[in-house]
Formats: C-alpha cells, sequence, structure tokens
C-alpha cells in the first residue's frame, strides 16, 4: 500500500510467555483495542516499526503529488484544474498529518525527510510510474486512490492513537479524491473516440502497479505476522487488494472499457472475481530504482528541499530577530 | 451607459490577471520549500482560479458570443490576452514569486476595495468576494516578504534581485487608457492611476520593514492590459495551458 | 543548530460557542506564520471560526503512570453525575 513491505523490527511474535510483564500489560491492552497515545510505554520495535511505515506513507503521499502535480498546468478546464490542484493540496496535507503522528514517536519531520532523501527509506512503488496523458489523472484518483482508501479505511482502526486520528481525518477528505477521479473516466469513456482510447490506455497502464500497491501475497510477506498482533497493519494483503478487485471491475464495466488483464473472471465459487499476478520482478525493480519514473521523482524531491533552503533558513532568521528586538524592548 | 465591447475588454483585464498568476502559482505544487508553504501557495492559486470563472463568465455573458469562460481561457492566442505583464513573468525562485505575489496582491486588493462600489452590481459582487481573498493573500505574502528581506544574508539578497527584477513591470498598473476612461465615466472602475498613492504607501511600509531598497526608477514597461506588446513568457504558458483544448477541440471533459 | 521550525500544536473552534479542539500539528518559524499556516492546512473545508496556536514546547501534560492517582479518584465520585440521584417523574423535568 502507501507502506508496502515494511520490515517488523523483530520477527516472530512473542508468546506471553516470552514477555516481560510490561509488555504483557502492552499487549493486553492493544487486545482490547485501548489506544496507544505518544508517552504511553511502548517497546522499541513498536515504535521503530511505526516510525517506518508512518514515515513511508507520508513520504508517499509527498513524492504522490509529482505524479498528478505533472498535470495541472495542462487541465483542459478551469473547474478540473481547480479540482486537481485542491486534490494534489490534500495530498501535501496528508503528509503533513501523517509527519506529524511521526513527530509524536521522536523522529522528527527533517530527519525522515533526510532519510528519504538518502535513499534510506521508501514511498509506495506506485508513484514511480508515469502519468501520460490526461485519463492518467481519472484513472490516479479511481484506482489508485481507490487502492489507498481501502487499506487507509483499515488504518482507522490501527493501534497507535495519532497515526489512527491521522487516518480518520485523510479518509474523510479523500473521498472525494476516487470520486472525482471516476467522474473525469466517465466523461473520457463516454467522450470522443481519441478521450476513449486514452481512457482504456490509462487503465491498461496503470492497473497492474495498482495491483503492486497492496504488497507481495500474504505467504511471502514475512513481517506481517507481529504487525498484525500490534495492529499496526489491519487486513492482510491479499484480503485487501482482493476487496479492491471485487468493488472496481463493476465500475470499469459501467464505464463500457475493456478489462484490463485476461484474467480478470467472475468465480461463482469463491463469490469473488479471479485475477491474474502482477509481474512481481518488476515490482522488485521498482521497489530496489528501477522503475520507470524512480530517479527522477528523488530528483524532483531533493531539488524543492534543497532549493528552499535558503527560504527556511531566511524565515527562521528573521524569527529569531523578532524575538530577540521584542526582548530588547522588554 | 457602458458600451459592451469596452465592459468586456476591461472585465478580461481583470479574469487575464488572475488566470496567468494563478496558472504560474500552481507550477510550485509539489516543489515548495517546506510543506506548509505549498499547501499555502495552492491555496493562493485556488482562490484565483476562482476568480478567474467569475470575471471570464462576466466576460462571456457581456460579449454575447455563446462563449463561457473555459473557451476564453482556453482558446484564445497571445494578442487576445489582457493581462498585466507583472503576472506572466516566470516564478523564478521562490523569492521571486513571493515578491511577484506582493506587488501584485498590493496593486490587486486596492483595486477590489474601489470594485465593491462599481455602479455595475455584477462586478461589485464578484469583488466583494474575491476582495475577503486577496487580503489574505497580501497578508501572507507581506508577511513572507519582509521575513526574508529581514532574514540571512542570502534571503536579503535575492528579495532585493527579485524587487529589482520586478519593479519595471509594476508601473504598468497604474497607467490608464481609453477603456478605463470609460468605465471611470460610467461608475464602474475606479482610474488607475488614483490607486497609486495607496499602493506606494503600503509597498513604501512593507519593504522598510524588509529592509529592502525600492529602486527609483519609476520606469514601466507595458503593452500587456491592452495586449500590444506581451512578454515572451506568455506564449510559452499558453501553449501548456492550453494544449488539449487545442489538440482535441470539441471534446467535453 | 537545527534549523528546523519549531512544532507548534493547532486548536480550532469549530462553531461559535464550541470549545477549541486540537486538530494536529505544523511547523512555522514563528507564532505569526503558525497561525497563518493552520489557516492554510488546518481550515481548507471551512472548518474553523477562530485558531489558536502554541508551541508543542510549552505544552505541559500529565505523564501515563499519573493516570491512576489523577483520574481514578473521580470514578468513585459518582454524585457528581446528575443520573446518581432519582427524583420522581411527577416532579417534572430537572
Amino acid at each position: 500500500m502507501y507502506a508496502q513491505m515494511i520490515k517488523t523490527a523483530r520477527s516472530g511474535v512473542k508468546t506471553r510467555e516470552e514477555m516481560t510483564e510490561q509488555e504483557r500489560a502492552f499487549q493486553d491492552k492493544i487486545d482490547a483495542d485501548i489506544k496507544i497515545e505518544p508517552r504511553d510505554w511502548m517497546p522499541d520495535d513498536y515504535r521503530a516499526t511505526l516510525i517506518r511505515q508512518i514515515g513511508q506513507h507520508a513520504h508517499s503521499e509527498v513524492v504522490g503529488q509529482l505524479p498528478e502535480g505533472n498535470w495541472i498546468t495542462r487541465a483542459p478546464t478551469l473547474e478540473r484544474k481547480a479540482i486537481l490542484l485542491a486534490k494534489v493540496q490534500d495530498e501535501a496535507g496528508h503528509g503533513l498529518y501523517l509527519y506529524s503522528a511521526a513527530e509524536t514517536l521522536g523522529e522528527s519531520r527533517d530527519e525522515l525527510v533526510r532519510l528519504l532523501h538518502e535513499g534510506r527509506m521508501k514511498y509506495s512503488s506506485i508513484f514511480n510510474y508515469p502519468t501520460l496523458n490526461w485519463a492518467d489523472i481519472g484513472a490516479v484518483g479511481w484506482l489508485v486512490d481507490g487502492a489507498a482508501i481501502v487499506n487507509q479505511v483499515a488504518l482507522q482502526r490501527t493501534s497507535y492513537g495519532p497515526y489512527a486520528r491521522a487516518m480518520v481525518r485523510i479518509c474523510k477528505e479523500e473521498s472525494f479524491h476516487a470520486r472525482q477521479g471516476y467522474h473525469a473516466m466517465m466523461k473520457m469513456a463516454l467522450g470522443s473516440p481519441e478521450q476513449r482510447k486514452m481512457a482504456q490506455d490509462a487503465l491498461n497502464r496503470l492497473w497492474f502497479p495498482a495491483m503492486m500497491m497492496f504488497g507481495p501475497h500474504d505467504s511471502e510477506s514475512t513481517h506481517s505476522e507481529q504487525s498484525m498482533a500490534w495492529k499496526i497493519k489491519v487486513k492482510s494483503n491479499d484480503e485487501l487488494r482482493q476487496q479492491f478487485v471485487d468493488q472496481t471491475i463493476p465500475q470499469i464495466e459501467y464505464l463500457g472499457l475493456e478489462l484490463p488483464e485476461p484474467g480478470i473472471k467472475w468465480n461463482e465459487d469463491r463469490g469473488h472475481y479471479d485475477f491474474s499476478d502482477p509481474d512481481w520482478s518488476e515490482f522488485m525493480d521498482v521497489l530496489r530504482g528501477n522503475g520507470p519514473c524512480n530517479v527522477d521523482r528523488m530528483n524532483a524531491r531533493r531539488k524543492a528541499w534543497d532549493d528552499g533552503e535558503w527560504v527556511r533558513d531566511g524565515l527562521l532568521e528573521h524569527a529569531r530577530k523578532k524575538a530577540a528586538r521584542a526582548v530588547a524592548a522588554e | 451607459m457602458v458600451r459592451d465591447d469596452f465592459l468586456f475588454e476591461y472585465l478580461l483585464r481583470l479574469g487575464d490577471n488572475t488566470l496567468i498568476l494563478g496558472h504560474r502559482v500552481s507550477e510550485w505544487c509539489g516543489h515548495a520549500p517546506v510543506l506548509e508553504e505549498d499547501i499555502a501557495l495552492a491555496n493562493t492559486a485556488l482562490d484565483m482560479i476562482g476568480q478567474t470563472q467569475m470575471w471570464l463568465g462576466l466576460a462571456a455573458e457581456v460579449e454575447g458570443k455563446g462563449r463561457n469562460a473555459d473557451a476564453l481561457a482556453f482558446t484564445r492566442d497571445v494578442w487576445d490576452f489582457r493581462n498585466l505583464l507583472l503576472v506572466e513573468m516566470p516564478n523564478g525562485d521562490f523569492g521571486q514569486t513571493l515578491m511577484r505575489q506582493f506587488l501584485f496582491d498590493a496593486f490587486h486588493s486596492i483595486l477590489l476595495g474601489r470594485l465593491m462600489t462599481s455602479s455595475d452590481t455584477r462586478i461589485a459582487g464578484i469583488a466583494a468576494k474575491a476582495s475577503k481573498e486577496v487580503s489574505y493573500h497580501l497578508e501572507r505574502s507581506a508577511e513572507t516578504v519582509v521575513g526574508l528581506g529581514d532574514g540571512t544574508e542570502q534571503s536579503h539578497e535575492r528579495m532585493q534581485a527579485a524587487l529589482d527584477y520586478l519593479w519595471p513591470y509594476v508601473g504598468e498598473a497604474f497607467i490608464g487608457d481609453t477603456v478605463d476612461a470609460e468605465m471611470v465615466a460610467a461608475g464602474i472602475a475606479p482610474d488607475p492611476a488614483s490607486l497609486r498613492a495607496e499602493f506606494d504607501e503600503i509597498v513604501t511600509r512593507v519593504f522598510a520593514e524588509a529592509t529592502l531598497k525600492l529602486p527609483e526608477s519609476r520606469f514601466a514597461h507595458k503593452g500587456g492590459k491592452t495586449g500590444n506588446f506581451h512578454t515572451e513568457h506568455l506564449g510559452h504558458l499558453i501553449s501548456t495551458l492550453q494544449w488539449l483544448q487545442r489538440a482535441y477541440p470539441g471534446c467535453t471533459w | 543548530m537545527s534549523n528546523e521550525w519549531p512544532l507548534w500544536e493547532v486548536f480550532i473552534r469549530g462553531q461559535h460557542g464550541l470549545s477549541h479542539r486540537h486538530v494536529g500539528s505544523l511547523h512555522a518559524p514563528d507564532a505569526d506564520m503558525a497561525i497563518k499556516n493552520a489557516r492554510d492546512v488546518y481550515t481548507r473545508r471551512n472548518e474553523g471560526v477562530s485558531i489558536w496556536v502554541v508551541e508543542a514546547r510549552h505544552i505541559a501534560a500529565t505523564a501515563p503512570g499519573d493516570k491512576g492517582p489523577l483520574f481514578e479518584p473521580s470514578e468513585s465520585k459518582v454524585y457528581r453525575h446528575p443520573t446518581f440521584f432519582d427524583i420522581p417523574d411527577e416532579v417534572g423535568h430537572m
């Protein structure tokens, strides 16, 4: 998802007998759905895993501004431009809320940003794919935000209070994102032949990357068990992926677009859609930095940060001068 | 009664200013120095896009040729644009963007204040809504100009350079022509020259606080609001802005 | 010295008559900019009529270990709650 392949800082779940008394009390709270708050005692591994997960989630929001931002200046109407700008602005806001949640764990935003820029933290693989035609903007809102919200709705119940509250706020704001994307897709799919071509192209290109957002199969995902026990992760990768496919196929059919891959079929016995696996070797390549846009995305983020340094320093220096003058005047 | 073609021309000036500057500011989305500024710039751009929809919407109505705000924004060529040269100047660094914003906000807020008492109630109505938004823009851009001007040595130098670069594009806003004279006569809009004293008062105060030196020259590049002579920058901006509408005309988006 | 802008906590009054409520945090160089940033970040959807900001380091808080001594004593003072008292219906609303 926006936080993929988060390595839990410990392998294997401790049994009750292996836990210290403090750890047992902690696990009891989690089992009773009592939220963990910043100043509460927590295992170091819980803290470290959360910082990694929330940080990666925050980075994804901020890097995620770039593929959609790519079309703000080319939006085809004033209204679409306003909608897209408001949406991408929301992503910046969501990044900010999430960095704030991570800061309650004692990790500063600047430090997290530094780790991202040094390549020591990741963001979601999906944002390493390009937006090549205007329908991609509709498809990103519909599929990518649609996939994200499946996960984020579940995360509103996560055990760490500040993370859960950030998710509540984010889900409330996100509700318009998927809808505006689908609405834009409708205009395209039901529009001129060229618009229809753009819509189909966007769906075909973004389908598998969207599937990958949920991360590898549960059987391959070695770090989930402890995160599930801690309720940092609430539903498994495969559960969430299936839920997303089931809700999305009827939406594709309504648009009258062709299904993006031949493996999609209703399975009467399971009561779910079957679908093909994405190319997991491509997924691993993207995670290793070899996606179509990895280098450009990171260059853009580093440039924004480096170019902004004099601004951040300048405004801070002014605040210090102002404070010093106020003291001197007293 | 004022002739519709003069009124149309005047409304284009209002709408094109916000269209072009809103576009410029939106270019920052995802690239600002810090998340809080990224979000604030997007708010400013969103306000200006909203104002554009109102001004160009009214312009299209006055023109009476069945066009709408989108048709005006997306299918006119450079020579049809009536924005001030100031707003089409490139973003440059963050300091240049904020300096351009402050100079425009100062002019814009004074103008909108006068337009609120326009004899044309449609214009007065739009101005009343826009004026609230622009008062905040001015507060924010002025505070940032002060902060960066009176910040570090480097931020001070960059802000002075931005001011020196943009200053020759300020004077155009206060030069009247036939269209302005028609508006004044009909009680629709103020004489641009009459806004200058208040503008000078604001910029003098803010630049003093920002420890920036106001350039002495009052030389003014002009041609934007009359459409006679835009900069080279505008053509690139509108080729991006208009690309989809030009490549796939007649579609619904 | 770190050049990260200080962290501020943001409190917003959602409607006239309500208390200010904590909505989140942000970074800003000083209080004036913190208020402006709060306006831009936390009232994008018309959420507020008044904003408070306070630098995070100035907030004093109870420690989690104080939870027992600080809050549990009030649990036993049930007589502070109106439902503790049975008033006959005939008396009317009270």
